[in-house]
């Protein structure tokens, strides 16, 4: 079979170089008569570079490329990996400084709201004794004007039972009678009894 | 001559095959072994987009990636990965092989959609070759990783003992089919994609339906650059599946 397949090659190549050499004979451009994958003759020519090539593109790639490329992906793996450590520690430590400011803070509030428990009381102490101090002032005032009042009163009461006994006394003796002082005095007594008070 | 007149009565000259000829760069002598011909400048200029890619894209090692190194890495990384996911931690020795295969298909197919380029793995012969590297050289680490317990890829235990030795024939022959489906998936994708765009091309020469055609050649182009990159990853891929079966036989 294989036999077969080159002697039809074989033909379609003469085929091949016979129109090429008729071409050339007429000043053409070659023309493919059959498919040039076909012609077998030039297939050492092209198995021959492909080796060659192939042997240099995996020198290329084995020896060069790949180890470099290699390398720069582990690199940015290191990297990478290790900015991520970093990472992790500089929250570790943004956790840690938190952590701090919210005690120095409820240390702060705690110390503010006793100073201000203290000043409170001191100010409760003065203020209560400013109080007690009005409070016994305002009660000597009271005192002081009640006693006034009551003279006052008094006085008035004494006037009052001088002009009831002149009063009467003059009645009686216009009327005629004579006064008995001490009857008047008893009189009067009696009648402001009530009234007065 | 004859092509010639044809070209006249019709208006159209169709050679989208020209473009698969392999010619000697310095000369018109005959191709030996040896001869530099355009196989020998595109391989050499898939070497050099390598080199700018990978060395050159990755030469300032930066922590930060510049745009060239990034799309290297990105390379690194997908190889990288899909050799570690399909065949495994172990798989991860042919590492450097399976890059090369990769890089070598990828710009080969994405060099060969420049305009006046030649395609090389549009050939049969350096598919082929690549194909029956991977095939020959999977099947050796097989024997040499699992000695004989290598055939139990093809003596499927899990199997009722009956069936065995169908299914035995018919893994046989499927591992045998797979270095030819490898090589002609990629070197059909290839001649298929290239010619057809250069049909589309031949009908621009007709004023009527030249705007169809430069739409076609557009789309058809864009489809190549998809197909281009992804035949370059269907080939890594099975090479993996392989090297998987040859590292771990038993199913």
């Amino acid at each position: 079979m294989i036999s077969l397949l080159q002697e039809a090659v074989t033909i379609a190549a003469d085929e091949h170089t016979e129109s090429v050499a008729s071409s050339v004979a007429h000043g053409e451009v070659e023309t493919a008569t059959g498919l040039p994958q076909l012609d077998v003759t030039t297939f050492a020519n092209q198995i021959f570079w492909l080796i060659i090539t192939l042997l240099v593109l995996y020198w290329v790639v084995a020896k060069i490329a790949l180890p470099r490329i290699g390398s720069v992906l582990s690199d940015r793996q290191g990297a990478m990996t290790g900015d991520l450590m970093a990472a992790e520690e500089f929250k570790l430590k943004a956790k840690e400084a938190e952590a701090a400011y919210d005690k120095a803070l409820a240390d702060a509030r705690s110390e503010a709201s006793k100073i201000v428990a203290a000043n409170r009381a001191e100010i409760q102490k003065e203020l209560d004794a400013a109080i007690a101090h009005a409070d016994a002032e305002i009660a000597a005032r009271t005192a002081e004007s009640e006693k006034r009042i009551r003279e006052i009163r008094d006085s008035a009461d004494a006037n009052a039972r001088e002009v009831a006994r002149d009063v009467t006394a003059e009645l009686v003796r216009s009327f005629g009678g004579t006064v008995d002082q001490a009857a008047v005095d008893q009189a009067v007594d009696s009648r402001m009894k009530g009234a007065l008070q | 001559m004859a092509t010639e007149a044809h070209g006249e009565a019709t208006g159209l000259s169709f050679h989208p095959m020209d473009q698969f000829i392999v010619r000697p760069l310095f000369g018109d002598g005959e191709v030996h072994w040896y001869t530099p011909t355009n196989v020998t400048l595109w391989m050499f200029l898939i070497v050099a987009a390598t080199l700018a890619l990978l060395v050159m894209g990755s030469r300032g090692r930066a922590i930060v990636p510049t745009r060239g190194q990034s799309v290297a890495e990105l390379a690194y990384g997908m190889v990288h990965k899909m050799i570690a996911d399909i065949a495994g931690k172990d798989g991860l020795k042919y590492f450097p092989y399976v890059m090369t295969l990769f890089m070598f298909i990828v710009f080969a197919n994405l060099l060969g959609l420049l305009p006046l380029a030649f395609t090389v793995t549009s050939h049969i012969a350096v598919t082929g070759v690549l194909a029956a590297a991977v095939i020959i050289g999977v099947t050796v680490i097989g024997f040499v990783k699992n000695g004989v317990h290598f055939l139990d890829l093809f003596w499927i235990r899990s199997a009722p003992l009956a069936v065995r030795p169908i299914l035995a024939v018919i893994e046989v022959i499927s591992y045998f089919v797979r270095p030819l489906s490898l090589s002609i998936r990629l070197a059909g994708n290839m001649i298929a994609g290239h010619a057809v765009i250069k049909v589309f091309a031949g009908f621009a020469a007709i004023a009527a339906v030249a705007p169809v055609a430069v739409v076609a050649v557009v789309g058809m182009y864009a489809f190549e650059v998809l197909v281009a990159f992804v035949q370059a990853y269907v080939f890594t891929i099975l090479t993996c599946v392989y090297l998987k079966d040859a590292l771990h036989p038993s199913h």
